[in-house]
């Protein structure tokens, strides 16, 4: 199974940037393009896996794809795909080449990125299955209500926000990429300190994230773009272990406005486990000041087992999209009106916090 | 009717251009190109005045000629010939005053176009991805050619405020390029090997010299039925390149460097005389800027022929290859496929 031989490219978190990594580069479009083959340029779609099928049922559906997976236009490309679909399905081969493709494509400069920078080439063949195995098989992620975000047109998924690093929103944009029937793509909304880190501004840009601002979220949902947002910021994310689960304030509820003004759904998404991975017991301040990160969490590991603390704690994941609740019903100066904003990200604040509490009681064990 | 427009800045490769483009326009009776020293390419039937705008005479010009629309190039981030930063600084802003003073008491003046930049919007981390003509910088320009069209647009807001009778448009251009543009970013893209800052990659947005002059034309003629062409509207290319995508088009290699050290090296190369590698510069280069040409499209009416990547390759044509040019590289991934098929047919044959 191809499944199988995919792992972890080990330690390099910049796949595509060494000027001299020719090599390490067409490993990983190897690997990527036989892990995804590249369906995008196939067809309309790809093979819809049915929600909540097991990952085996989901490769071997693709695995038709990848037989036409060469885009148009790469004739030796095309070639070597035929020739070894004439020399009885080759899968090792096929993946070479259209691995090769995508090398071609890539040095030549020639791929397209959106004016958010997001490029979804590489998204899809190279930065998901880097965090696919932490997704699949460190935190195991269960994905609930996959069918709320609807298959097309703009929706503004809200989810709950923890874990000390960012990681929740990462899994989430896994979950909704490999599960979705209609391969919808998350646009997260990120921190402007994302956006000042040299290496993560150009990755997170890269992967379709861009500034949580106004403008910016109404300019993606307005596209009809699915949009992912984590209201309470720094403070649901750097919120002490013994707060686990309490949601924070959802900021201004500006998120609210932006989801009327553009019409377009709210789909609440409650994450469980994302807590757990670095219990935060303490925070330095004066550290963070000193950093100019907004705080320095202190775990049972971190720092004192240097860069071993950084490690996460392999909990069990699950994440639940809840209900759409609808925004087309209002009128077009409803956003203006405040009591309708607060009433709004109340309920979806509630709506969260309900499927959180439902969640853990399901729970049998923060790892299992 | 007879129209008389005056250029400034008819010097410059765009200016000239536009000088020679007006003239044959069926409305325009003459044309007036000014600028402090004489063209070195052919203005064709436009009478050439040698003028400062950085002086009073230029309002003589005005009322000599019975001036009815002014196109104001002379808004540029490179010197002419010889002369520093101050003396471009100099004919950017006190030019434009004295220009726009002139206007004001000049009756005869109906129009006014002002070439502008995008990046009066800045670049920074914490701005939206995409700058509509409204969006409110985040981090005004601290200096350079950004600054000094910052206060030049101030200035034009004060005359259109002064004299609304005179239908005023700016016009923002995303980075010039093209075959004989003379931008910075054009100096900065024919280096052997390009420095990028390390950790960024920005977006770019270009648009083509051909659709400059096409959205001048539209500027400074009458509007046009179901559109308004005063106001302020952003001019760009569809689309937008990366940095990296760039570099790899061109086929020149890039050298990642630290950003406090990207300082010392863009010093180095301006005191080799190299290229311009102003701080505002470096500053594009790190956060990039996309700005939003909705308002171009559906007010201005103004659709360009070029996209930014079209924009880009039609420069990179100009430029010659660079030294691991895209050819040369998909051939060896082409050749690379080719081993793998004769490899994998081999086997084949023989198991």
């Amino acid at each position: 199974m191809a499944d199988a031989k995919v792992l972890p490219f080990g330690d390099d978190p910049r796949p595509r940037r060494g000027t001299g990594g020719a090599g390490g580069r067409r490993q990983h479009a190897k690997d990527a393009a036989g892990k995804r083959p590249s369906g995008r340029q196939g067809g309309p779609l790809a093979p819809v896996p049915e929600p909540g099928a097991p990952p085996d049922g989901r490769e071997a559906a693709r695995e038709p794809v990848g037989a036409e997976g060469a885009p148009p236009g790469q004739d030796s490309a095309e070639d070597s795909g035929q020739d070894s679909g004439r020399d009885g399905g080759n899968g090792w081969e096929r993946r070479i080449a259209s691995g090769l493709a995508f090398l071609r494509r890539r040095v030549t400069g020639d791929y397209p990125v959106d004016e958010f920078g997001y490029d979804e080439e590489l998204t899809d063949q190279v930065l998901m299955s880097l965090i696919r195995p932490l997704y699949e098989n460190y935190f195991r992620v269960e994905v609930k209500g996959i069918e709320n975000i609807p298959s097309d047109g703009g929706a503004l998924v809200v989810a709950n926000h923890s874990g000390t690093l960012p990681l929740d929103g990462l899994m989430m944009q896994v979950a909704v990429h490999d599960n979705h029937p209609a391969d919808r793509h998350l646009r997260l909304l990120a921190a402007d300190l994302v956006f000042m880190l040299p290496v993560i501004n150009e990755l997170a840009r890269k992967a379709g994230h861009t500034l949580a601002c106004a403008e910016d979220a109404e300019r993606l949902l307005r596209r009809g773009e699915v949009v992912g947002v984590m209201p309470e910021g720094f403070k649901g994310l750097g919120k002490p272990f013994g707060e686990r689960y309490k949601l924070q304030r959802f900021g201004r509820g500006g998120f609210v406005s932006t989801a009327l003004r553009a019409g377009v759904p709210i789909v609440p998404c409650s994450i469980v486990g994302a807590e757990e991975i670095y219990p935060m017991v303490g925070n330095a301040r004066t550290l963070a000041r000193l950093l100019g990160v907004p705080y320095f969490p202190l775990t049972p590991t971190f720092p004192w087992l240097g860069p071993l603390g950084m490690v996460p704690l392999p909990t069990k994941w699950t994440i639940q999209f809840g209900e759409p609740i609808a925004t087309d019903g209002y009128p077009p100066e409803a956003a203006e009106d405040p009591m309708l904003m607060f009433n709004l990200t109340d309920q979806v604040r509630e709506q969260i916090q309900h499927t959180l509490y439902k969640l853990l009681v399901q729970r049998r064990s923060v790892f299992f | 009717m007879g129209k008389v427009v005056l250029v400034t800045g008819a010097a410059r490769q765009l200016g000239g251009r536009f000088v020679r483009r007006v003239q044959r326009e069926p409305g325009v009776d003459r044309v007036i190109a000014v600028d402090v020293v004489p063209p070195e390419h052919p203005l064709d039937d436009a009478e050439f005045v040698r003028a400062d705008i950085r002086r009073p005479a230029i309002g003589r010009v005005l009322a000599e000629y019975g001036v009815g629309t002014v196109v104001h190039l002379d808004v540029s981030g490179t010197p002419l010939g010889s002369g520093g930063r101050a003396a471009v600084k100099e004919t950017n802003v006190i030019g434009t005053m004295q220009l726009l003073g002139a206007c004001q008491k000049s009756p005869t003046v109906e129009r006014l176009v002002v070439k502008s930049t995008t990046s009066v919007y800045g670049a920074a981390p914490r701005d939206p991805a995409v700058f509509t003509e409204n969006t409110p910088p985040k981090s005004l320009p601290s200096g350079g050619f950004a600054k000094d069209a910052v206060e030049v647009e101030g200035y034009v807001r004060g005359f259109a405020r002064r004299r609304p009778d005179v239908a005023v448009c700016v016009l923002r251009f995303a980075n010039i390029l093209g075959p004989s543009a003379d931008t910075p970013l054009a100096d900065y893209f024919s280096l052997p090997v390009l420095p990028t800052v390390l950790g960024y990659d920005p977006r770019l947005q270009f648009v083509h010299e051909d659709d400059v002059v096409d959205v001048l034309m539209i500027a400074s003629d009458g509007p046009r039925r179901g559109t308004l062409n005063s106001g302020t509207f952003n001019i760009a290319g569809d689309g937008v390149l990366l940095l990296s995508q760039c570099a790899r088009r061109l086929g020149r290699p890039t050298v990642p460097v630290v950003l406090p050290a990207v300082t010392w090296v863009g010093s180095a190369l301006r005191a080799v005389g190299v290229t311009d590698f102003a701080p505002e510069q470096v500053r594009l280069l790190t956060h990039g800027r996309v700005v939003s040409t909705d308002q171009m499209r559906e007010t201005l009416g103004f659709t360009p022929s070029y996209t930014t990547a079209e924009a880009f390759a039609d420069f990179a044509r100009g430029r010659g290859a660079g030294l691991v040019p895209p050819g040369t590289a998909a051939r060896t991934v082409d050749g690379l496929s080719r081993l793998v098929t004769l490899a994998s047919k081999e086997r084949i044959r023989h198991g």
